[in-house]
């Protein structure tokens, strides 16, 4: 097993696919952060909020005022380099810690798209992207066409996790037995063209939750194989592109349209790096050398341990939500961070009330006092969410000279199309509670069920 | 096999990029479909253009009484001109929540309605003769507020009130004032209601999309807004001090003159249900609205009687309101918590409206622009 383990790990490749997706996720990045820009939400998302929600352990991650925009800059010059392979570690390196920094600002703002380009720019620190087709290479001189299979290897079984696990998480009665919440979105889309009167039968509703579930587990292995490839990619870019249609959801059909070209053989690839070199006036043939960049797993156990460890936390992590009591989509304990896209329409109200716990003076807070619609919107119907601002409005009227303040709130969710009901303990002070990975026990258990994963 | 690939992206590619941003198209005559375009032809021509008919007449009579008010300024002209006053502040009820193509541009409410005004201010303006309506920090200096003190607030008698329009050493002021008040609310409606009766309409209309800025989408929030912050908040919770701790007595609708408070109250209530219920100005007739909507909606997915729940909320609100004093400025000070009770009955309906309505509708609450999953 050993030996054999060391022969793939010495096995090499054409290294074109990884320069390809080198440069179209240093192009696809570009542009999102530029789109990001254009559309004013910097300013929107991260200057004008005057509380931000931060994740549980980096409280110290925040906005830095104005100079947010520096950030931005800094991650969208470090696509640039990614993009022509010039500098790639320090680029690549750059990318992941500014990137990640600006998700880490705000949890409002979380979105697993974003959570996979993290973990992807993270991983892509450790492969030689800029060994082949890049200024680096051009530079020194050395270009490797053949670099080891596993770096490749590692792009393809990242992939591989987002789509199974997102298919996966769609095997409940909610998605599966109601077509929930698909049969809340799709009537409203009644101005689609040519789809739009499409979307009020109950039957596209079902054939869209089966086919998309359908999708997500089988994709991988239809896209893994050479003879089912082409229709697998087809497949890819029609329900992207569906996707893209139906939902706001920014460029990330895009970016995993173009991602899917890495489970393609390298005659691609070099048609593709071909066509950049005619467009360009670039010499290819300089980097097509055949020397292989060799690997040696003995010297490098620390990087192939990291990876191990690396991608047996991406498997175990979606399914922490055992650990917990209750309905996953009520509490949501353990929801974020596990590819649980499009579940849920989940919608809630908060209205909290700050209490004299000795005069029993009590009022209401006006919550556009402090926090945007969509903080709003998002803090409602999540309870790390409404215990993180129930402290911070603790302490603002604490240091507005209120004293003895109790937090409470009065809360209702509506899930999935289901009747709304009360969310939180409205006798419990929040005040009180602390933030841990614990069980939140002061969240009324959900009146449902929702079988399934 | 690859150009037949690559001509499937194109395609793909270029209906993505034109649907986003597509928002104006027939939906069709296709029966089992909801009909949007009825919907809001409903609401345009049946309740809102109606509305601001009824209005735009009360405030030409609220114009008329004022100028007669200041050719013979007497007590008995001052009666005629306070209830023309109420006469419009009571229609002006059926018309705020429209905030929506002319009135959204020229931020008509806030111009129109905001209170408490600030006394100071006013009589400042009166002194210099001179202000500039249109600034944004002159709204709670102007409109049914300003009115309100200028007719009710001067001096505790109507002999009291006209001295300050006839023996008063700025009389002329006082006079050029509320006939400048009056003639900007004029003003403004007009332009709102010829706005409605000319292109508007049709614009509305056919504006029957469902991104966020379609007509049904912006309509909504906007029905919400005015329930949350104008009714539910302004009327009756922040007088209640359910946001400060203790009753606030003079923030009140039409503070000065006090026994009106519970009508403008109700009468905008009702609107609101009556919007909802998509009843017709003036009439007992139905059409199409959010009810039907939702109604239809229930069909697909078999969930709660939603509509049915609102209703019966608004109804619970409008019973529990019932028993309070004419005068909310005396209620919170004799009994709040009648007035803090409504305000509960009526905070129950922000969950209903907010939470499962705009859920099962799937609308988007205001202003919330960035990428889902």
């Amino acid at each position: 097993m050993t030996f054999k383990l060391n022969e793939y790990l010495k096995k090499t490749t054409e290294a074109a696919p990884l320069a390809v997706f080198r440069i179209f996720f240093g192009v696809m990045m570009l542009i999102s952060i530029i789109r990001f820009w254009s559309y004013g939400w910097i300013d929107k998302l991260y200057i004008q909020p005057k509380f931000f929600f931060s994740y549980y352990g980096f409280e110290w991650i925040k906005p830095i005022g104005i100079y947010t925009y520096i950030i931005f800059a800094i991650c969208g010059i470090s696509t640039i380099f990614i993009a022509l392979g010039f500098k790639y570690r320090i680029a690549i390196v750059t990318f992941f810690i500014s990137f990640t920094y600006i998700e880490l600002m705000d949890k409002t703002t979380y979105l697993n798209h974003y959570y996979f380009i993290s973990l992807l720019s993270f991983v892509m620190i450790f492969l030689p992207a800029n060994r082949y087709y890049a200024l680096d290479a051009k530079l020194k001189r050395i270009s490797y066409q053949l670099i080891p299979n596993w770096t490749i290897d590692v792009i393809k079984l990242l992939l591989g996790i987002v789509y199974f696990y997102a298919g996966l998480a769609k095997l409940n009665s909610d998605w599966l037995v109601k077509a929930m919440p698909l049969k809340i979105w799709l009537p409203s889309k009644y101005s689609v063209p040519l789809l739009g009167d499409l979307m009020q039968k109950e039957w596209m509703h079902y054939l869209f939750s089966y086919s998309g579930a359908i999708y997500d587990l089988t994709i991988p292995l239809l896209l893994l194989y050479r003879k089912t490839r082409p229709f697998a990619f087809i497949l890819v870019v029609i329900f992207h592109v569906l996707t893209r249609v139906l939902f706001p959801i920014g460029m990330f059909p895009y970016i995993m349209i173009v991602s899917t070209l890495i489970f393609f053989d390298a005659n691609l690839h070099h048609k593709i790096l071909g066509f950049i070199s005619k467009v360009f006036k670039i010499n290819k043939r300089q980097f097509d050398t055949n020397t292989a960049l060799q690997f040696f797993p003995k010297k490098n156990k620390v990087l192939l341990t990291s990876i191990t460890i690396f991608f047996a936390i991406q498997l175990l992590l979606p399914f922490r939500y055992m650990l917990y009591p209750g309905e996953l989509f009520w509490t949501e304990e353990g929801f974020r961070f596990s590819w649980r896209v499009m579940l849920m329409e989940k919608a809630g109200y908060a209205n909290f009330k700050i209490v004299d716990s000795i005069t029993k003076k009590r009022f209401y807070v006006d919550n556009d006092d402090f926090l945007t619609a969509f903080q709003q919107k998002q803090m409602a119907s999540q309870p790390d969410f409404i215990l993180q601002y129930a402290h911070y409005l603790k302490k603002h009227f604490e240091s507005q000279g209120h004293q003895n303040i109790q937090v409470f709130v009065e809360s209702y969710v509506a899930l999935n199309g289901r009747l709304s009901t009360q969310y939180i303990d409205p006798t419990v002070d929040l005040g009180k509670q602390k933030e841990s990975f614990k069980h939140k026990n002061w969240i009324i258990p959900f009146k449902d069920e929702i079988k399934g994963l | 096999m690859k150009k037949s690939l690559f001509l499937v992206l194109v395609a793909l590619f270029f209906i993505a990029g034109c649907s986003s941003s597509d928002d104006s198209n027939d939906t069709g005559g296709i029966t089992d479909n909801f009909d949007r375009k009825a919907l809001l032809t409903n609401i345009a021509d049946n309740i809102v253009i109606p509305s601001y008919e009824s209005f735009s007449t009360d405030i030409s009579a609220l114009k008329t009484a004022t100028s007669t008010f200041i050719t013979t300024t007497d007590a008995a002209n001052l009666v005629v001109l306070r209830n023309a006053w109420i006469k419009a502040y009571t229609s002006w009820q059926s018309v705020s929540m429209f905030e929506i193509g002319k009135a959204e541009e020229l931020s008509l409410r806030n111009f129109m309605n905001v209170y408490p005004v600030t006394v100071a201010e006013i009589e400042t303006n009166i002194t210099s003769g001179t202000y500039d309506f249109t600034s944004v920090t002159k709204q709670d200096e102007q409109g049914f507020g300003a009115l309100d003190y200028l007719l009710n607030g001067l001096s505790g008698t109507d002999t009291g009130i006209v001295e300050f329009y006839t023996t008063n050493a700025n009389a002329a002021g006082y006079k050029k004032y509320l006939s400048d008040l009056v003639n900007r609310m004029s003003d403004l409606t007009d332009q709102v209601l010829n706005d409605w009766k000319g292109s508007y309409r049709g614009t509305f209309i056919s504006n029957s999309g469902s991104s966020a800025t379609s007509s049904l989408d912006k309509l909504t929030n906007d029905f919400i807004f005015h329930y949350e912050k104008h009714l539910r908040a302004a009327k009756i919770g922040i007088p209640a001090g359910v946001f400060s701790g203790s009753p606030l007595d003079t923030t009140v609708e039409a503070f000065y003159k006090g026994d009106i408070s519970k009508a403008l109250f109700d009468a905008n209530l009702n609107t609101l249900q009556d919007f909802f219920n998509g009843k017709h100005f003036g009439s007992t007739t139905t059409g199409e609205s959010l009810k039907t909507y939702l109604d239809f909606l229930n069909t697909i997915k078999n969930g709660e009687d939603l509509s049915t729940l609102i209703n019966n909320q608004f109804n619970t609100a409008r019973t529990k309101a019932s028993s309070l004093d004419d005068n909310f400025s005396s209620q919170v000070r004799t009994n709040n918590s009648l007035m803090t009770q409504t305000y509960d009955e009526l905070q129950k309906n922000v969950v209903f409206l907010k939470v499962d309505m705009l859920s099962a509708m799937s609308i988007r609450v205001d202003f919330v622009d960035a990428d889902g999953d």
